[in-house]
Protein backbone atom coordinates (compact mmCIF):
# COMPACT_ATOMS: atom_id res chain seq x y z
CA UNK A 1 0.00 0.00 0.00
CA UNK A 2 1.23 3.44 -0.66
CA UNK A 3 0.17 6.49 1.23
CA UNK A 4 -1.35 9.16 -1.02
CA UNK A 5 0.28 11.84 1.07
CA UNK A 6 3.69 10.54 0.03
CA UNK A 7 3.08 11.55 -3.54
CA UNK A 8 2.72 15.14 -2.36
CA UNK A 9 5.75 14.80 -0.11
CA UNK A 10 7.88 13.46 -2.96
CA UNK A 11 6.83 16.22 -5.30
CA UNK A 12 7.69 18.83 -2.69
CA UNK A 13 11.07 17.26 -2.01
CA UNK A 14 11.85 17.52 -5.74
CA UNK A 15 10.79 21.17 -5.67
CA UNK A 16 13.25 21.61 -2.80
CA UNK A 17 16.06 20.15 -4.88
CA UNK A 18 15.20 22.41 -7.82
CA UNK A 19 15.16 25.47 -5.54
CA UNK A 20 18.53 24.61 -4.09
CA UNK A 21 20.01 24.26 -7.58
CA UNK A 22 18.60 27.67 -8.59
CA UNK A 23 19.94 29.10 -5.33
CA UNK A 24 23.41 27.72 -5.98
CA UNK A 25 23.50 28.92 -9.60
CA UNK A 26 22.61 32.49 -8.70
CA UNK A 27 24.93 32.62 -5.73
CA UNK A 28 27.91 31.02 -7.40
CA UNK A 29 27.31 32.35 -10.91
CA UNK A 30 27.15 36.03 -10.01
CA UNK A 31 29.99 35.81 -7.50
CA UNK A 32 32.58 34.28 -9.77
CA UNK A 33 30.99 35.35 -13.06
CA UNK A 34 31.16 39.05 -12.22
CA UNK A 35 33.79 39.05 -9.50
CA UNK A 36 36.72 37.29 -11.12
CA UNK A 37 38.19 40.36 -12.80
CA UNK A 38 40.54 42.89 -11.21
CA UNK A 39 38.90 44.20 -8.01
CA UNK A 40 40.04 47.72 -8.92
CA UNK A 41 37.83 47.74 -12.01
CA UNK A 42 34.62 46.53 -10.31
CA UNK A 43 31.38 48.34 -10.92
CA UNK A 44 29.29 49.19 -7.86
CA UNK A 45 25.56 48.94 -7.15
CA UNK A 46 24.21 50.81 -4.11
CA UNK A 47 27.74 51.05 -2.82
CA UNK A 48 28.43 47.31 -3.01
CA UNK A 49 30.58 45.63 -5.67
CA UNK A 50 28.18 44.44 -8.38
CA UNK A 51 29.05 40.73 -7.93
CA UNK A 52 28.27 40.98 -4.23
CA UNK A 53 25.08 42.89 -4.74
CA UNK A 54 23.66 40.40 -7.25
CA UNK A 55 24.97 37.23 -5.64
CA UNK A 56 24.38 37.91 -1.94
CA UNK A 57 21.73 40.63 -1.76
CA UNK A 58 19.52 40.54 -4.87
CA UNK A 59 19.98 36.76 -5.13
CA UNK A 60 18.85 36.24 -1.57
CA UNK A 61 15.82 38.49 -1.97
CA UNK A 62 14.94 36.68 -5.19
CA UNK A 63 15.17 33.31 -3.40
CA UNK A 64 12.88 34.49 -0.62
CA UNK A 65 10.30 35.69 -3.15
CA UNK A 66 10.59 32.43 -5.07
CA UNK A 67 10.14 30.41 -1.87
CA UNK A 68 7.05 32.40 -0.87
CA UNK A 69 5.63 31.80 -4.34
CA UNK A 70 6.40 28.08 -4.24
CA UNK A 71 4.89 27.64 -0.79
CA UNK A 72 1.74 29.56 -1.67
CA UNK A 73 1.05 27.93 -5.02
CA UNK A 74 2.79 24.57 -5.14
CA UNK A 75 2.76 23.21 -1.60
CA UNK A 76 -0.30 21.33 -0.38
CA UNK A 77 -1.65 20.99 3.12
CA UNK A 78 -1.84 17.41 4.33
CA UNK A 79 -2.98 15.95 7.66
CA UNK A 80 -0.27 14.22 9.67
CA UNK A 81 -2.25 12.04 12.04
CA UNK A 82 -3.81 9.02 10.40
CA UNK A 83 -5.39 6.21 12.39
CA UNK A 84 -5.33 7.50 15.94
CA UNK A 85 -6.56 10.99 16.52
CA UNK A 86 -4.95 11.67 19.86
CA UNK A 87 -5.10 15.40 20.28
CA UNK A 88 -4.05 16.18 23.79
CA UNK B 1 35.84 46.75 33.86
CA UNK B 2 32.11 46.62 34.46
CA UNK B 3 29.63 48.16 32.07
CA UNK B 4 26.50 48.26 34.18
CA UNK B 5 24.29 49.65 31.46
CA UNK B 6 25.39 46.79 29.27
CA UNK B 7 24.84 44.18 31.94
CA UNK B 8 21.28 45.20 32.82
CA UNK B 9 19.70 44.24 29.46
CA UNK B 10 21.68 41.01 29.58
CA UNK B 11 20.34 40.23 33.04
CA UNK B 12 16.76 41.01 31.98
CA UNK B 13 17.24 38.69 29.03
CA UNK B 14 18.37 35.87 31.35
CA UNK B 15 15.38 36.40 33.63
CA UNK B 16 12.92 36.16 30.73
CA UNK B 17 14.54 32.97 29.49
CA UNK B 18 14.39 31.58 32.98
CA UNK B 19 10.70 32.26 33.46
CA UNK B 20 9.91 30.49 30.21
CA UNK B 21 11.60 27.39 31.59
CA UNK B 22 9.45 27.49 34.70
CA UNK B 23 6.31 28.00 32.64
CA UNK B 24 7.19 25.07 30.36
CA UNK B 25 7.75 22.88 33.40
CA UNK B 26 4.01 23.01 34.12
CA UNK B 27 3.37 21.32 30.78
CA UNK B 28 5.99 18.69 31.50
CA UNK B 29 4.41 17.91 34.85
CA UNK B 30 0.86 17.73 33.49
CA UNK B 31 1.54 15.85 30.26
CA UNK B 32 0.16 12.35 29.94
CA UNK B 33 2.88 11.33 27.52
CA UNK B 34 6.05 12.36 29.25
CA UNK B 35 8.58 11.25 26.64
CA UNK B 36 6.86 12.97 23.75
CA UNK B 37 6.38 16.13 25.82
CA UNK B 38 9.86 16.30 27.31
CA UNK B 39 11.83 15.45 24.19
CA UNK B 40 9.55 16.80 21.45
CA UNK B 41 7.39 19.40 23.17
CA UNK B 42 4.31 17.29 22.41
CA UNK B 43 4.75 17.85 18.64
CA UNK B 44 2.91 21.10 19.00
CA UNK B 45 5.17 23.65 17.41
CA UNK B 46 3.61 26.14 15.06
CA UNK B 47 5.27 28.00 12.22
CA UNK B 48 7.00 30.81 14.06
CA UNK B 49 8.36 28.56 16.80
CA UNK B 50 9.59 25.99 14.31
CA UNK B 51 11.30 28.63 12.18
CA UNK B 52 12.98 30.27 15.15
CA UNK B 53 14.13 27.08 16.79
CA UNK B 54 15.63 25.85 13.51
CA UNK B 55 17.40 29.13 12.93
CA UNK B 56 18.55 29.59 16.51
CA UNK B 57 19.80 26.03 16.84
CA UNK B 58 21.70 26.41 13.62
CA UNK B 59 23.12 29.85 14.38
CA UNK B 60 25.76 29.42 17.07
CA UNK B 61 28.77 31.12 18.59
CA UNK B 62 30.33 30.76 15.14
CA UNK B 63 27.75 32.98 13.49
CA UNK B 64 28.05 35.83 16.01
CA UNK B 65 31.60 35.71 17.30
CA UNK B 66 33.84 33.55 15.15
CA UNK B 67 32.28 34.32 11.75
CA UNK B 68 32.42 38.12 11.92
CA UNK B 69 36.02 37.81 13.12
CA UNK B 70 37.01 35.80 10.05
CA UNK B 71 35.04 38.16 7.81
CA UNK B 72 36.99 41.06 9.32
CA UNK B 73 40.20 39.52 8.06
CA UNK B 74 38.92 37.99 4.83
CA UNK B 75 36.53 40.55 3.41
CA UNK B 76 33.37 40.15 1.34
CA UNK B 77 34.47 36.69 0.19
CA UNK B 78 33.60 35.41 3.64
CA UNK B 79 30.12 36.90 3.47
CA UNK B 80 29.69 35.06 0.19
CA UNK B 81 30.73 31.84 1.90
CA UNK B 82 28.36 32.51 4.78
CA UNK B 83 25.46 32.92 2.39
CA UNK B 84 25.91 29.28 1.41
CA UNK B 85 23.90 28.70 4.57
CA UNK B 86 20.73 30.08 3.06
CA UNK B 87 19.40 26.63 2.02
CA UNK B 88 19.48 25.55 5.68
CA UNK B 89 16.38 27.73 6.05
CA UNK B 90 14.23 25.89 3.52
CA UNK B 91 15.99 22.84 2.18
CA UNK B 92 15.86 20.72 5.35
CA UNK B 93 12.15 21.25 5.83
CA UNK B 94 11.40 20.67 2.18
CA UNK B 95 13.42 17.47 1.90
CA UNK B 96 12.65 15.86 5.25
CA UNK B 97 9.42 17.77 5.34
CA UNK B 98 6.10 16.05 5.25
CA UNK B 99 7.43 12.59 4.69
CA UNK B 100 9.49 12.64 7.86
CA UNK B 101 6.63 14.12 9.85
CA UNK B 102 4.20 11.45 8.65
CA UNK B 103 6.57 8.52 9.11
CA UNK B 104 7.77 9.72 12.49
CA UNK B 105 4.16 9.70 13.64
CA UNK B 106 3.56 6.24 12.17
CA UNK B 107 6.60 4.88 13.95
CA UNK B 108 5.80 7.00 17.00
CA UNK B 109 9.40 8.12 16.83
CA UNK B 110 10.61 10.56 19.46
CA UNK B 111 14.23 10.78 18.32
CA UNK B 112 16.03 10.62 15.01
CA UNK B 113 17.45 7.28 16.12
CA UNK B 114 13.94 5.93 16.73
CA UNK B 115 13.28 6.53 13.09
CA UNK B 116 16.51 4.88 11.96
CA UNK B 117 15.91 1.89 14.26
CA UNK B 118 12.42 1.28 12.92
CA UNK B 119 13.45 1.87 9.35
CA UNK B 120 16.54 -0.33 9.29
CA UNK B 121 15.65 -2.79 12.07
CA UNK B 122 19.24 -2.93 13.21
CA UNK B 123 20.90 -2.65 16.58
CA UNK B 124 24.21 -1.70 14.98
CA UNK B 125 22.65 1.32 13.30
CA UNK B 126 21.30 2.43 16.67
CA UNK B 127 24.60 2.01 18.44
CA UNK B 128 26.74 3.72 15.80
CA UNK B 129 24.24 6.59 15.67
CA UNK B 130 24.05 6.93 19.43
CA UNK B 131 27.81 6.96 19.83
CA UNK B 132 28.24 9.60 17.13
CA UNK B 133 25.55 11.81 18.60
CA UNK B 134 26.85 11.56 22.14
CA UNK B 135 30.53 12.03 21.28
CA UNK B 136 30.23 14.82 18.71
CA UNK B 137 27.47 16.77 20.33
CA UNK B 138 28.96 16.53 23.79
CA UNK B 139 32.08 18.09 22.36
CA UNK B 140 30.30 20.84 20.46
CA UNK B 141 28.21 21.61 23.49
CA UNK B 142 31.34 22.09 25.57
CA UNK B 143 32.84 24.28 22.85
CA UNK B 144 29.75 26.51 22.79
CA UNK B 145 29.85 26.71 26.54
CA UNK B 146 33.45 27.81 26.50
CA UNK B 147 32.50 30.51 23.98
CA UNK B 148 29.63 31.69 26.15
CA UNK B 149 31.76 31.87 29.27
CA UNK B 150 34.51 33.77 27.44
CA UNK B 151 31.94 36.28 26.20
CA UNK B 152 30.55 36.90 29.69
CA UNK B 153 34.09 37.06 31.03
CA UNK B 154 35.03 39.79 28.56
CA UNK B 155 31.85 41.79 29.10
CA UNK B 156 31.60 41.68 32.86
CA UNK B 157 35.14 41.20 34.05
CA UNK B 158 34.16 38.09 36.01
CA UNK B 159 36.63 35.21 36.08
CA UNK B 160 36.28 32.50 33.43
CA UNK B 161 35.03 29.90 35.88
CA UNK B 162 32.40 32.10 37.53
CA UNK B 163 31.24 33.24 34.08
CA UNK B 164 30.96 29.60 33.09
CA UNK B 165 28.91 28.73 36.16
CA UNK B 166 26.47 31.63 35.66
CA UNK B 167 26.01 30.84 32.01
CA UNK B 168 25.78 27.08 32.37
CA UNK B 169 23.62 27.31 35.47
CA UNK B 170 21.06 29.44 33.67
CA UNK B 171 20.84 27.16 30.66
CA UNK B 172 20.90 23.93 32.63
CA UNK B 173 18.06 24.78 34.92
CA UNK B 174 15.56 25.76 32.27
CA UNK B 175 16.41 22.84 30.03
CA UNK B 176 16.23 20.30 32.83
CA UNK B 177 12.91 21.44 34.18
CA UNK B 178 11.27 22.51 30.94
CA UNK B 179 12.46 19.98 28.37
CA UNK B 180 12.01 20.52 24.64
CA UNK B 181 9.12 22.92 25.08
CA UNK B 182 11.33 25.26 27.09
CA UNK B 183 14.07 24.84 24.52
CA UNK B 184 11.76 25.74 21.62
CA UNK B 185 10.09 28.64 23.41
CA UNK B 186 13.35 30.15 24.58
CA UNK B 187 14.69 29.62 21.06
CA UNK B 188 11.88 31.83 19.81
CA UNK B 189 12.95 34.62 22.16
CA UNK B 190 16.61 34.02 21.48
CA UNK B 191 16.07 33.86 17.73
CA UNK B 192 14.20 37.17 17.79
CA UNK B 193 16.99 38.73 19.85
CA UNK B 194 19.47 37.46 17.27
CA UNK B 195 17.58 39.02 14.37
CA UNK B 196 16.95 42.34 16.12
CA UNK B 197 20.51 42.56 17.44
CA UNK B 198 21.90 41.94 13.96
CA UNK B 199 19.81 44.68 12.38
CA UNK B 200 20.67 47.26 15.06
CA UNK B 201 24.37 46.56 14.83
CA UNK B 202 24.39 46.54 11.03
CA UNK B 203 22.71 49.93 10.80
CA UNK B 204 24.94 51.43 13.48
CA UNK B 205 28.09 50.12 11.81
CA UNK B 206 27.13 51.50 8.39
CA UNK B 207 26.48 54.90 9.98
CA UNK B 208 29.73 54.81 11.95
CA UNK B 209 31.64 54.01 8.75
CA UNK B 210 30.10 56.93 6.85
CA UNK B 211 27.96 54.85 4.48
CA UNK B 212 28.56 51.76 2.37
CA UNK B 213 30.40 53.50 -0.48
CA UNK B 214 32.75 55.13 1.95
CA UNK B 215 33.50 51.85 3.72
CA UNK B 216 34.04 50.03 0.43
CA UNK B 217 36.56 52.58 -0.80
CA UNK B 218 38.40 52.34 2.53
CA UNK B 219 38.57 48.59 2.04
CA UNK B 220 39.79 48.89 -1.56
CA UNK B 221 42.41 51.38 -0.44
CA UNK B 222 43.72 48.90 2.10
CA UNK B 223 43.60 45.74 -0.03
CA UNK B 224 41.40 45.47 -3.15
CA UNK B 225 40.99 41.72 -2.58
CA UNK B 226 38.90 42.50 0.50
CA UNK B 227 36.02 43.30 -1.84
CA UNK B 228 36.60 40.34 -4.17
CA UNK B 229 34.96 36.93 -3.81
CA UNK B 230 38.42 35.39 -3.40
CA UNK B 231 39.17 36.84 0.01
CA UNK B 232 42.06 39.01 1.23
CA UNK B 233 44.73 36.41 0.44
CA UNK B 234 42.85 35.01 -2.59
CA UNK B 235 42.49 31.61 -0.92
CA UNK B 236 38.75 31.23 -1.57
CA UNK B 237 38.86 29.49 -4.91
CA UNK B 238 35.64 28.72 -6.81
CA UNK B 239 36.19 24.99 -6.21
CA UNK B 240 36.66 25.40 -2.48
CA UNK B 241 33.69 27.72 -2.16
CA UNK B 242 31.40 25.45 -4.16
CA UNK B 243 32.36 22.32 -2.21
CA UNK B 244 32.05 24.23 1.05
CA UNK B 245 28.48 24.71 -0.01
CA UNK B 246 27.95 20.95 0.35
CA UNK B 247 28.97 21.08 3.99
CA UNK B 248 26.73 23.89 5.06
CA UNK B 249 24.18 24.19 2.30
CA UNK B 250 22.82 20.73 1.86
CA UNK B 251 24.65 18.58 4.41
CA UNK B 252 22.61 20.24 7.15
CA UNK B 253 19.95 17.58 6.60
CA UNK B 254 22.36 15.19 8.28
CA UNK B 255 22.58 17.16 11.53
CA UNK B 256 20.46 15.34 14.14
CA UNK B 257 19.75 18.50 16.14
CA UNK B 258 18.19 20.02 13.01
CA UNK B 259 16.53 16.85 11.71
CA UNK B 260 14.74 16.18 15.00
CA UNK B 261 13.00 19.53 14.63
CA UNK B 262 11.55 18.36 11.35
CA UNK B 263 9.41 15.89 13.30
CA UNK B 264 8.34 18.17 16.10
CA UNK B 265 5.87 20.47 14.37
CA UNK B 266 2.13 20.40 14.59
CA UNK B 267 0.82 20.50 11.05
CA UNK B 268 1.75 21.22 7.48
CA UNK B 269 0.56 24.83 7.71
CA UNK B 270 3.12 25.42 10.44
CA UNK B 271 5.81 23.88 8.31
CA UNK B 272 4.91 26.08 5.34
CA UNK B 273 5.14 29.32 7.25
CA UNK B 274 8.26 28.08 9.06
CA UNK B 275 10.04 27.71 5.72
CA UNK B 276 9.37 31.35 4.86
CA UNK B 277 10.03 32.85 8.29
CA UNK B 278 13.08 30.64 8.84
CA UNK B 279 14.67 31.56 5.53
CA UNK B 280 14.18 35.27 6.11
CA UNK B 281 15.50 35.10 9.68
CA UNK B 282 18.48 32.97 8.74
CA UNK B 283 19.32 35.20 5.78
CA UNK B 284 19.16 38.32 7.97
CA UNK B 285 21.41 36.91 10.66
CA UNK B 286 23.99 35.22 8.43
CA UNK B 287 24.21 38.06 5.94
CA UNK B 288 24.06 40.78 8.58
CA UNK B 289 26.58 39.41 11.06
CA UNK B 290 29.19 38.51 8.47
CA UNK B 291 28.81 41.78 6.59
CA UNK B 292 29.17 43.57 9.92
CA UNK B 293 32.52 41.83 10.34
CA UNK B 294 33.74 43.23 7.00
CA UNK B 295 32.36 46.73 7.60
CA UNK B 296 34.03 46.76 11.02
CA UNK B 297 37.46 46.81 9.43
CA UNK B 298 37.61 50.53 8.58
CA UNK B 299 35.43 51.47 11.58
CA UNK B 300 37.58 49.65 14.10
CA UNK B 301 40.98 48.97 12.56
CA UNK B 302 43.71 46.84 14.09
CA UNK B 303 41.76 44.26 16.10
CA UNK B 304 44.16 41.36 16.45
CA UNK B 305 41.92 38.62 17.85
CA UNK B 306 39.06 37.89 15.46
CA UNK B 307 36.69 36.79 18.24
CA UNK B 308 36.84 40.23 19.80
CA UNK B 309 35.69 42.14 16.70
CA UNK B 310 31.97 41.79 17.38
CA UNK B 311 31.95 42.69 21.12
CA UNK B 312 34.41 45.57 20.67
CA UNK B 313 32.55 46.95 17.68
CA UNK B 314 29.25 46.84 19.54
CA UNK B 315 30.66 48.75 22.50
CA UNK B 316 32.19 51.30 20.14
CA UNK B 317 29.32 52.10 17.78
CA UNK B 318 26.32 51.78 20.11
CA UNK B 319 25.21 53.58 23.28
CA UNK B 320 25.59 51.24 26.32
CA UNK B 321 21.97 50.22 26.68
CA UNK B 322 21.60 49.26 22.99
CA UNK B 323 24.96 47.52 23.21
CA UNK B 324 23.54 45.36 25.97
CA UNK B 325 20.65 44.31 23.73
CA UNK B 326 22.94 43.56 20.82
CA UNK B 327 25.36 41.63 23.00
CA UNK B 328 22.47 39.50 24.18
CA UNK B 329 22.37 38.19 20.60
CA UNK B 330 25.55 36.10 20.71
CA UNK B 331 24.54 34.87 24.16
CA UNK B 332 21.18 33.91 22.72
CA UNK B 333 22.88 32.16 19.82
CA UNK B 334 25.08 30.16 22.14
CA UNK B 335 22.29 29.28 24.57
CA UNK B 336 19.90 28.23 21.85
CA UNK B 337 22.48 25.91 20.35
CA UNK B 338 23.54 24.44 23.67
CA UNK B 339 20.01 23.82 24.89
CA UNK B 340 19.14 21.93 21.70
CA UNK B 341 22.23 19.78 21.97
CA UNK B 342 21.66 19.06 25.65
CA UNK B 343 18.11 17.85 25.18
CA UNK B 344 19.16 15.82 22.14
CA UNK B 345 22.04 14.06 23.89
CA UNK B 346 19.77 13.40 26.85
CA UNK B 347 17.06 11.93 24.60
CA UNK B 348 19.67 9.69 22.99
CA UNK B 349 20.75 8.33 26.35
CA UNK B 350 17.27 7.97 27.82
CA UNK B 351 15.19 6.90 24.83
CA UNK B 352 17.67 5.20 22.54
CA UNK B 353 19.90 3.47 25.05
CA UNK B 354 18.15 3.19 28.43
CA UNK B 355 14.68 2.38 27.13
CA UNK B 356 15.80 0.23 24.22
CA UNK B 357 18.45 -1.87 25.82
CA UNK B 358 18.71 -1.33 29.56
CA UNK B 359 15.20 -1.14 30.88
CA UNK B 360 12.49 -1.54 28.25
CA UNK B 361 9.86 -2.03 30.94
CA UNK B 362 10.46 1.27 32.75
CA UNK B 363 7.32 2.95 34.08
CA UNK B 364 6.41 6.53 33.29
CA UNK B 365 7.61 7.65 36.70
CA UNK B 366 10.95 5.92 36.23
CA UNK B 367 11.36 7.44 32.78
CA UNK B 368 10.61 10.86 34.18
CA UNK B 369 13.18 10.46 36.91
CA UNK B 370 15.76 9.05 34.50
CA UNK B 371 15.23 11.95 32.09
CA UNK B 372 15.77 14.61 34.76
CA UNK B 373 18.81 12.80 36.12
CA UNK B 374 20.41 12.14 32.75
CA UNK B 375 19.91 15.72 31.57
CA UNK B 376 21.38 17.03 34.82
CA UNK B 377 24.37 14.70 34.79
CA UNK B 378 25.22 15.40 31.17
CA UNK B 379 24.86 19.12 31.75
CA UNK B 380 27.14 19.09 34.76
CA UNK B 381 29.65 16.85 33.02
CA UNK B 382 29.87 19.32 30.14
CA UNK B 383 30.50 22.17 32.56
CA UNK B 384 33.28 20.28 34.32
CA UNK B 385 34.87 19.41 30.99
CA UNK B 386 34.57 23.02 29.83
CA UNK B 387 36.51 24.19 32.89
CA UNK B 388 39.61 22.49 31.53
CA UNK B 389 38.90 21.26 28.02
CA UNK B 390 40.94 18.15 27.19
CA UNK B 391 42.58 17.86 23.75
CA UNK B 392 40.24 15.06 22.73
CA UNK B 393 37.30 17.39 23.13
CA UNK B 394 38.80 20.15 21.05
CA UNK B 395 39.55 17.56 18.40
CA UNK B 396 36.06 16.04 18.44
CA UNK B 397 34.46 19.46 18.18
CA UNK B 398 36.40 20.22 15.02
CA UNK B 399 34.85 17.13 13.47
CA UNK B 400 31.39 17.51 14.89
CA UNK B 401 29.63 19.19 12.00
CA UNK B 402 31.19 17.24 9.16
CA UNK B 403 31.31 14.04 11.19
CA UNK B 404 27.59 14.03 11.92
CA UNK B 405 26.79 14.87 8.33
CA UNK B 406 28.93 12.03 7.01
CA UNK B 407 27.22 9.62 9.41
CA UNK B 408 23.58 10.64 9.09
CA UNK B 409 22.98 12.35 5.75
CA UNK B 410 22.47 9.29 3.53
CA UNK B 411 20.88 6.92 6.05
CA UNK B 412 18.25 9.59 6.73
CA UNK B 413 17.65 10.66 3.13
CA UNK B 414 17.63 7.15 1.66
CA UNK B 415 15.74 5.88 4.67
CA UNK B 416 12.92 8.17 3.64
CA UNK B 417 13.06 7.97 -0.12
CA UNK B 418 14.67 4.73 -1.26
CA UNK B 419 12.99 1.44 -0.49
CA UNK B 420 15.93 -0.71 -1.48
CA UNK B 421 18.19 1.05 1.00
CA UNK B 422 18.82 -1.40 3.86
CA UNK B 423 20.71 -1.79 7.10
CA UNK B 424 23.88 -3.10 5.46
CA UNK B 425 24.00 -0.02 3.27
CA UNK B 426 23.32 2.24 6.23
CA UNK B 427 25.92 0.70 8.53
CA UNK B 428 28.69 0.60 5.95
CA UNK B 429 27.97 4.13 4.76
CA UNK B 430 28.03 5.44 8.33
CA UNK B 431 31.34 3.78 9.04
CA UNK B 432 32.94 4.74 5.73
CA UNK B 433 31.62 8.29 6.11
CA UNK B 434 33.05 8.95 9.52
CA UNK B 435 36.35 7.12 9.09
CA UNK B 436 37.13 8.65 5.71
CA UNK B 437 36.26 12.04 7.14
CA UNK B 438 38.74 11.68 9.99
CA UNK B 439 41.46 10.22 7.77
CA UNK B 440 41.10 12.89 5.10
CA UNK B 441 41.06 15.63 7.67
CA UNK B 442 44.23 14.32 9.28
CA UNK B 443 46.20 13.31 6.19
CA UNK B 444 45.18 15.61 3.40
CA UNK B 445 42.77 18.41 4.29
CA UNK B 446 41.46 20.21 1.20
CA UNK B 447 42.24 17.36 -1.19
CA UNK B 448 42.42 18.77 -4.72
CA UNK B 449 41.41 22.12 -3.24
CA UNK B 450 38.00 20.87 -2.12
CA UNK B 451 36.51 21.20 1.32
CA UNK B 452 37.30 18.24 3.60
CA UNK B 453 33.72 17.09 3.86
CA UNK B 454 33.20 16.61 0.11
CA UNK B 455 34.90 13.25 -0.33
CA UNK B 456 33.48 11.54 2.79
CA UNK B 457 29.95 12.52 1.79
CA UNK B 458 30.54 11.23 -1.74
CA UNK B 459 32.14 8.02 -0.47
CA UNK B 460 29.34 7.31 1.98
CA UNK B 461 26.81 7.95 -0.79
CA UNK B 462 28.48 5.42 -3.10
CA UNK B 463 28.88 2.93 -0.26
CA UNK B 464 25.24 3.18 0.71
CA UNK B 465 24.01 2.55 -2.83
CA UNK B 466 26.46 -0.21 -3.74
CA UNK B 467 26.09 -2.16 -0.50
CA UNK B 468 22.30 -1.85 -0.45
CA UNK B 469 22.05 -3.15 -4.00
CA UNK B 470 24.53 -5.96 -3.34
CA UNK B 471 22.65 -7.16 -0.25
CA UNK B 472 19.20 -6.62 -1.70
CA UNK B 473 18.31 -10.34 -1.52
CA UNK B 474 19.37 -10.60 2.14
CA UNK B 475 16.73 -8.27 3.49
CA UNK B 476 13.08 -8.91 2.85
CA UNK B 477 11.38 -5.66 2.13
CA UNK B 478 9.20 -4.86 5.08
CA UNK B 479 9.40 -1.24 4.14
CA UNK B 480 5.94 -0.84 2.67
CA UNK B 481 5.62 2.03 5.11
CA UNK B 482 7.82 4.30 3.05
Amino acid sequence: MSDKRFKIAHREAIIGVILVIINFSIWFGFAYGMGSGDPLSYTYVFGFPAWFFYSCIAGTIFMVILIVFVIKFLFTDVPFDDEEGDQS
Amino acid sequence: MMHWQVIIPLAIFLIIIFSIGIWANRHVMQSNSFLQEYFLGGREMGGFLLAMTMMATYGSAGSFIGGPGVAYNTGLGWVLLAMAQLPAGYFVLMILGKKFAIIARKYQAITLIDFLRERYQSKTVVIVSAISIIAFLFASMAAQWIGGARLIESLTGLSYSSALFIFAGAVLIYVIIGGFRAVALTDAVQGSVMVIGTIILLVATVIAGGGISNIMSDLVAENPNLVSPYGADRSLTPLYVSTFWILIGIGVIGLPQIAVRAMSYKNSKGMHSAIIIGTVALATVMFGMHLIGVLARPVLPGVEIGDKVMPLLTLKVLPPFLAGIVLAAPMAAIMSTVNALLILVSSTVVKDIYLNYIKPTATDAQIKKASFYVTTIIGIAVVLVALRPPDLLVWLNLFAFGGLESVFLWPVVFGLYWKTGNKYGAISSMIIGISSYIIIDQKMPNVFGMHTVTLPITLSLITFIVVSLATKHKVKTNTSII
